[in-house]
Order: C-alpha cells, then sequence, then structure tokens
C-alpha cells in the first residue's frame, strides 16, 4: 500500500476542473431545489447543452471560445423556457419525471448518428479549446508554458488556466446567488418553497418566479458543463443520469438551501471519490479486500448510493444545511 | 445463417462497422500502427473496422482516390484496415463490394463515399453494412410486424409498469429502483439458469420467486421503517434513487460490466405470415405475458387483498378506518410489484437481447412514461400505457433513425404530462 500517493491523490480531489463543475451544478440544484424547491432531476441535461453549446458553436461555427460558451449559456436558458413553460405547473414528483425525461431527450440527441457531423455523436467532439486560428480558449492562456503548484496541487498551465477560469466562474455564481437569495426576490422564491398558495394570495406571479429560478439554476449547470468542457473533451457518455444523482449526492451532502453547501458538498464528494478510488484498487491488490480490482472500482458508486440514501433518511439539511429550512414536504 | 436470424430486428439487421478507436483529443501526435496499414510514410491516416455483428471480416478490399493519389489495402484478421494519405483533404473511400462474404452489401450512401477530415490528421470511414435485400419488404408488411414487435415489448413494459404504478398508487412513491429490480430478475435468471445449468423452466421460477423476496425484504427492511419514520414523498423518492444506484452497481460488481446471455436467446425465427418472423421465444414471452397480466387482473378486481389494494389507492385513511391492515397490504404490492419486475427483466434479456448489468436502468423512463400515460397509480391504465409506448417505439423506427426511438416515447411522457396529467386512465385531479 503505498500510502503516500494515496493522500497525494486524494487532496488533488480537491481541486480539479470537474470539481469546480460539479460545484456549479450543484448551485444550480441549490437555486432549484433548496431554494424554490423545484425538484430538478435534468441538471444533466442543462450541464451537455452548456458544454455541447460551447463546442459545437466554436467547431462547426466558428465563433471564438467567449462567444461560444455564451451561446452554451444562452441554450440553456431557452431549455429552461422550453422545459419550464409547460411543465412547472405540475406537481413535484411529475416535474422529476418531466425533467428527467427532458434531459434523457437532450443527451440522445447528442449521441445519436444522425447529428454526426456537428455532434460528433458517440464518440463527441474535441479540438475546441485549442484552435488553430488562435481563437480557443486554451490559445488566450496568459500562463506561461511550464508546471505550477506543489505536491499534489501541481498543474500544467494549461489546467492552471480552467482552474483559474472555473473559479473566478464559481465566485461570481456563488456572490450572485447569495445575493439574490438577500434581495425580495430570494424572500419569495423561498416562500413560494414554504408555502405557494400564500404566496399566490399575496398577489406574487408563482409561475414567472419559479421560472426565473429555473432559468438561472439552469445557466449555473451549463456554466458547469462548460468548465468541464473546457477541461477536456465533450462525450455524450458523461451525461447519462447518473450524473444528475451524484450531483443529488453533492448538493444534499453540503445542504440544499444553503450558498456554500453546494460548494463544499461537491469538494467532498470529489475528494471521497478520488480517496475510495485510489484506495479500493489498492486494497484488493494487496490482498486486504478479497476482491478484483475492477470490482473494488464499482464499489465506490455501491458507497455513493448508500451514502445517498443514509444522507436523505437522517441529515437531509445536509451538513451545513438548517432543519427548518428544508421541509421535504412537497 | 447468423444474418437470417437476425433479421428481423432492424437494429440486429442493419450491422454496423463500429469504429473501435475513440480519437482522443485530436493531441495525439504518434498515431498506433492499425490493422494492414499502407502509406505510412504520411501523417494523415483514413482508418476503419469492417465487422459483421461483432465478427470482424478479413480481406475486404479498400481503395483510397483523391488528389492524384491513390492506394488500396485490404483489413487484417481483426476487420481494421489504415491508409496513409499525402495531404488533408477530401478522399473518396470504397469497399469492395465483392470481397464481402456472401449476400452482404453497403447498405447506406453505396459503396464508395467521400471523407472528409475534422480538426486532425486522423479520420475514421467505416460503412453501414449487412444483408443486402434491405428494402425488400414492403411499407405495410414492415407496419405489421413492427406492431407485432411492438406488442412484444409493450406486453413486457406492461409487467414492469403496473408494479411502479400499484406501489405509487398505495405508497405515494415513484419508485426509482423499479429498473433494478428488472434487472435482478434476469441477473437470478442468469445465475440458476447458465451459471447453475438448471433447465429454464425451473431458473425461471426461481428467478421470479427471489425477486419476490427482494420486494418482501425492500420493504421489510426498508420502506415500512422509512414509513414509520414520516418522510415525506421527495425523500423517499431519492432514497430510491439511492437503492437504485446501489442495486445497480452491487449487480455490476457480481456479473461484471459485460453482457451475459440466457439459453435460447438465439432461437431461429419462424415466418408466421407476411414479413412476420418470431422466434419461439418471442411466442412463449408474449403467452407468458398475456397469462401473467390475466392473472394480475383477476388478483385485482376480484380477489379480497386486490380490492384492498384498489382501496388504499382510492383513499388510504378510509381503507385503514374500514378495518384494512394497510401495511399488509403493501407489503404484498411491494411482492407483487417485484415478482412482476423479475418476470420482465427476464422477458427484456431476451428481447433486447441481453443481460447487463443497466438493462433495467434502460427502460426505466420507458416504465415511468407509460405509468404517466396510462395515469399514475391506475394499474390497468399502466398496461395500456405499456402497450402503446411499447408499439410506439417499435413504430417510430419507420420514421426517425433507430437509435432515437426512446425520444419518441419520452416526448409522449413529457406531452401527457402537459395535456393530461391524469393518464388516460386517470381521474382528474389537481397536480401542480
Amino acid at each position: 500500500m503505498d500510502w503516500g500517493s494515496i493522500l497525494n491523490n486524494t487532496l488533488a480531489g480537491f481541486l480539479t476542473p470537474t470539481t469546480i463543475a460539479f460545484a456549479l451544478a450543484a448551485l444550480g440544484l441549490a437555486m432549484h431545489f433548496g431554494f424554490a424547491g423545484l425538484l430538478n432531476f435534468g441538471i444533466a441535461g442543462f450541464m451537455a447543452i452548456g458544454g455541447y453549446g460551447y463546442a459545437i458553436s466554436v467547431l462547426t461555427f466558428g465563433l471564438p471560445w467567449w462567444a461560444g460558451m455564451l451561446v452554451g449559456v444562452l441554450g440553456s436558458v431557452v431549455f429552461a423556457l422550453i422545459l419550464g413553460i409547460p411543465t412547472l405547473r405540475l406537481r413535484g414528483d411529475y416535474l422529476a419525471i418531466a425533467t428527467i425525461a427532458a434531459a434523457e431527450i437532450a443527451r440522445l440527441l447528442f449521441l445519436t448518428t444522425a447529428f454526426t457531423d456537428v455532434t460528433g455523436s458517440a464518440d463527441g467532439l474535441f479540438g475546441f479549446n485549442s484552435r488553430p486560428d488562435g481563437s480557443g480558449f486554451q490559445n488566450s492562456n496568459p500562463i506561461p508554458q511550464g508546471t505550477y503548484g506543489f505536491g499534489p496541487f501541481t498543474y500544467n498551465e494549461q489546467t492552471l488556466w480552467v482552474l483559474i477560469f472555473g473559479l473566478i466562474v464559481l465566485t461570481v455564481a456563488v456572490w450572485f446567488l447569495w445575493a439574490l437569495m438577500r434581495s425580495p426576490w430570494g424572500r419569495v422564491i423561498k416562500g413560494i418553497r414554504e408555502d405557494e398558495e400564500a404566496v399566490r394570495s399575496l398577489g406574487k406571479n408563482v409561475f414567472a418566479y419559479k421560472l426565473q429560478a429555473l432559468v438561472i439554476g439552469g445557466v449555473f449547470g451549463a456554466l458547469g458543463g462548460i468548465i468541464y468542457t473546457a477541461a477536456q473533451n465533450i462525450s455524450p457518455g458523461v451525461y447519462v443520469t447518473s450524473l444528475t444523482f451524484f450531483i443529488w449526492t453533492s448538493l444534499l451532502l453540503g445542504g440544499a438551501a444553503t450558498i456554500f453547501g453546494p460548494v463544499i458538498g461537491a469538494v467532498i464528494f470529489w475528494v471521497i471519490q478520488a480517496f475510495l478510488s485510489n484506495v479500493l484498487p489498492e486494497l484488493a491488490t494487496s490482498g486486504i479486500l478479497p476482491v478484483s480490482t475492477t470490482q473494488a472500482s464499482t464499489l465506490r458508486f455501491v458507497l455513493v448510493g448508500i451514502g445517498l440514501m443514509l444522507l436523505v433518511i437522517y441529515r437531509p439539511q445536509g451538513i451545513f444545511g438548517d432543519k427548518r429550512e428544508l421541509t421535504f414536504v412537497k | 445463417m447468423k444474418f437470417l436470424l437476425d433479421d428481423t430486428r432492424r437494429r440486429a439487421l442493419r450491422i454496423i462497422l463500429v469504429a473501435l478507436l475513440a480519437v482522443f483529443g485530436g493531441l495525439s501526435v504518434s498515431a498506433p500502427a492499425l490493422g494492414d496499414s499502407v502509406g505510412e510514410e504520411y501523417s494523415a491516416t483514413i482508418f476503419g473496422n469492417v465487422k459483421i455483428d461483432g465478427e470482424p471480416i478479413a480481406g475486404v478490399r479498400i481503395v483510397v482516390d483523391g488528389g492524384g493519389y491513390t492506394a488500396e489495402t485490404v483489413t487484417d484478421s481483426d476487420g481494421r484496415w489504415s491508409i496513409g494519405v499525402p495531404e488533408v483533404r477530401n478522399y473518396n473511400v470504397t469497399l469492395d463490394e465483392s470481397t464481402l462474404p456472401e449476400g452482404i452489401s453497403v447498405l447506406e450512401g453505396g459503396a464508395t463515399q467521400e471523407v472528409e477530415f475534422g480538426l486532425t490528421d486522423r479520420v475514421a470511414k467505416n460503412f453501414f453494412i449487412g444483408e443486402g435485400e434491405r428494402n425488400e419488404t414492403s411499407i405495410f408488411d414492415q407496419i405489421v410486424s413492427r406492431f407485432i414487435y411492438g406488442i412484444n415489448f409493450g406486453l413486457m413494459l406492461g409487467l414492469a409498469a403496473v408494479g411502479v404504478s400499484l406501489v405509487f398508487g398505495t405508497t405515494g412513491l415513484s419508485n426509482f429502483s423499479h429498473g433494478e429490480m428488472v434487472t435482478f430478475g434476469a441477473v437470478a435468471a442468469l445465475i440458476f439458469g447458465v451459471g447453475l445449468q438448471l433447465p429454464l423452466f425451473i431458473a425461471i421460477p426461481i428467478a421470479v420467486a427471489l425477486s419476490a423476496g427482494l420486494g418482501w425484504s425492500l420493504d421489510a427492511g426498508l420502506w415500512r421503517p422509512l414509513r414509520k419514520k414520516g418522510l415525506g414523498i421527495v425523500q423517499l423518492m431519492i432514497v430510491s434513487i439511492g437503492l437504485s444506484l446501489t442495486m445497480r452497481y452491487v449487480i455490476q460488481f457480481v456479473i461484471g460490466g459485460g453482457t451475459e446471455q440466457l439459453p435460447g436467446f438465439d432461437a431461429p425465427k419462424m415466418n408466421l405470415f407476411g414479413a412476420v418472423a418470431l422466434s419461439s421465444t418471442d411466442l412463449m414471452s408474449m403467452g407468458l405475458s398475456i397469462v401473467v397480466i390475466v392473472a394480475f387482473a383477476y388478483w385485482l378486481l376480484r380477489t379480497k387483498t386486490g380490492k384492498a389494494t384498489r382501496a388504499i389507492s382510492d383513499n388510504p385513511d378510509l381503507a385503514a378506518a374500514s378495518g384494512i391492515d394497510v401495511d399488509k397490504v403493501i407489503r404484498i404490492v411491494w411482492i407483487m410489484s417485484a415478482s412482476l419486475a423479475g418476470l420482465a427483466g427476464v422477458l427484456w434479456a431476451y428481447f433486447r437481447p441481453g443481460i447487463k448489468w443497466d438493462m433495467g436502468t434502460q427502460i426505466l423512463l420507458l416504465i415511468f412514461a407509460a405509468v404517466t400515460l396510462g395515469g399514475l397509480g391506475t394499474a390497468f391504465g399502466a398496461l395500456i400505457g405499456a402497450l402503446i409506448v411499447g408499439v410506439l417505439v417499435e413504430m417510430s423506427g419507420l420514421l426517425i433513425p433507430a437509435d432515437l426511438k426512446y425520444v419518441g416515447a419520452l416526448v409522449v411522457l413529457i406531452v401527457v404530462l402537459l395535456v393530461r396529467p391524469q393518464g388516460l386512465l386517470g381521474r382528474k385531479q389537481r397536480v401542480g
């Protein structure tokens, strides 16, 4: 057992583009579920549309990277509107099924061979972060080539650039959500979560508020997908329903109705994942666990499932949440 | 002969050539040597893989031509080929059909197709090949045969859907772990039918009985304590998601990531009438579904427990007040739901065909679509919904690409939620 490398890889889970992407998507779910009470099980669809919107507009339409990212965000706004206008009137569990179906439709459309020219179907897309004409995200990387950081936090200039960009986006998103939730708008949103009828009786347009919440959370989700895509290739196999459930786990871990909870939840999720994905195969190889290494790496997802169940049963408000804030009644 | 067996199911008929090589990142500088290569001195490469039903075909002649450059090669024993080209431009790639096995030809786009380089200097070119006479059957015959497959699929889906509907009706839970209950039945049949070599008429009942046991233990060990604890519907739903992840990966832990087959999955198809060809397995599957569904309907309509179940779906408090033991009925509902799901899993394993750790998850949303379409909580609505979804999924393959056929069902799911959220047979109530 090489505990040094296990510790090293575990700590590296703190700060990766994937962790930032999860934090952003979980923040979007916090807006949807934690604050507005909307059961969105389609966050993977928002992420996919953000990521593909960015990649496709760069590759197919030759837009510069920042415009491509804007297209990804706009795509998620449109998706939220198409999804929200008809479905937001539905009861919670109906909304859950409608959103999970919509996300699967989006994924199947990216996966089908009918649009291979644009989406790359099962192989996905690549080569959009660095462009020969200098308009790519990595082309505008101001960091000189080299290796930066120390110990587990050692990055090359490309990853570092994604991390810096991602952290800026995440900081702005956290600030924005925090500011929103202490504004009158945020109080109405929380009121809708607690008692929709009461808010309606005050003359508020509940539907419009919910739709706004869906759009804002969806944009956070798309930004998560964009950061994820800015660090690597995009492929439809990533945006499966399991991704949605993993992000829900991150969210509930930190606390659904909190600002920093989703971020910390995503970090904890990935640190644990990094730890398990290193330690379990090691345990298997050294014979402590009587399983094969493939089985050992499957085990961590079993543990995610068990963790999610225990979390919802025993601490639904999450690590940082306030039990009164999250009644789960709807 | 093997192709004739697969002939009826379109997705299987159009055996595809798969590009095994995922091109990583466009960053790869040195290309790995692939198959029988020519023109390796050039940096740009066109490559591909000739396979039919997963079997590589060796010795197929491929010609690349364009810009005054011509090169040809034949596929190696793994079916792979690779041709280096001097510049990154469009080329015509020809697959010499005379070198393909008897009766096999290129199905789409013709034997000569243009290849365009994307962002990298490597591009994959694969041809759709398969049994040659693709358009032989008339549209009418296609419609009829697809309708029959749709009914077969719908009956299987119905077995799974009534369980979801019963559980929803009695407990209010949208059970996301139902897909894993489907997989469980198939895996149990695999363990007894293939692992222990028991004959199928013993292995399948054992699988269903084990599924019933699963339903019992899930209710006794998880759902009943949680009901007593007073968890909300949404909490229960997320618990069922956690359970779904747990069970799915436990199954992957046990059977691995590959696809296994039950005995008799490749039973020969018999031509019944027109273009309709069904195997004995298909026929037995449909017969079994119908028998089970009729028995289920009798149970729900005529027996005391069935009546109690419907009473609880209507109004749990009133049912409890009139002396019905709600917990006992819910326990029975879980057992029923799991055993029907287990049987559906066995049939699904034959329909796909194959047993894989995520096979249940693949149809979970179709099950939800069926249940929603029929009306949440109504068992017969779920059956009708399942038949409609099954037929729709199979028929939509006539109009849209095969890999989009589930999209149609999911769109229907959303549309139903919008215009008639109570479903076909549900009673109108406030859902928003």
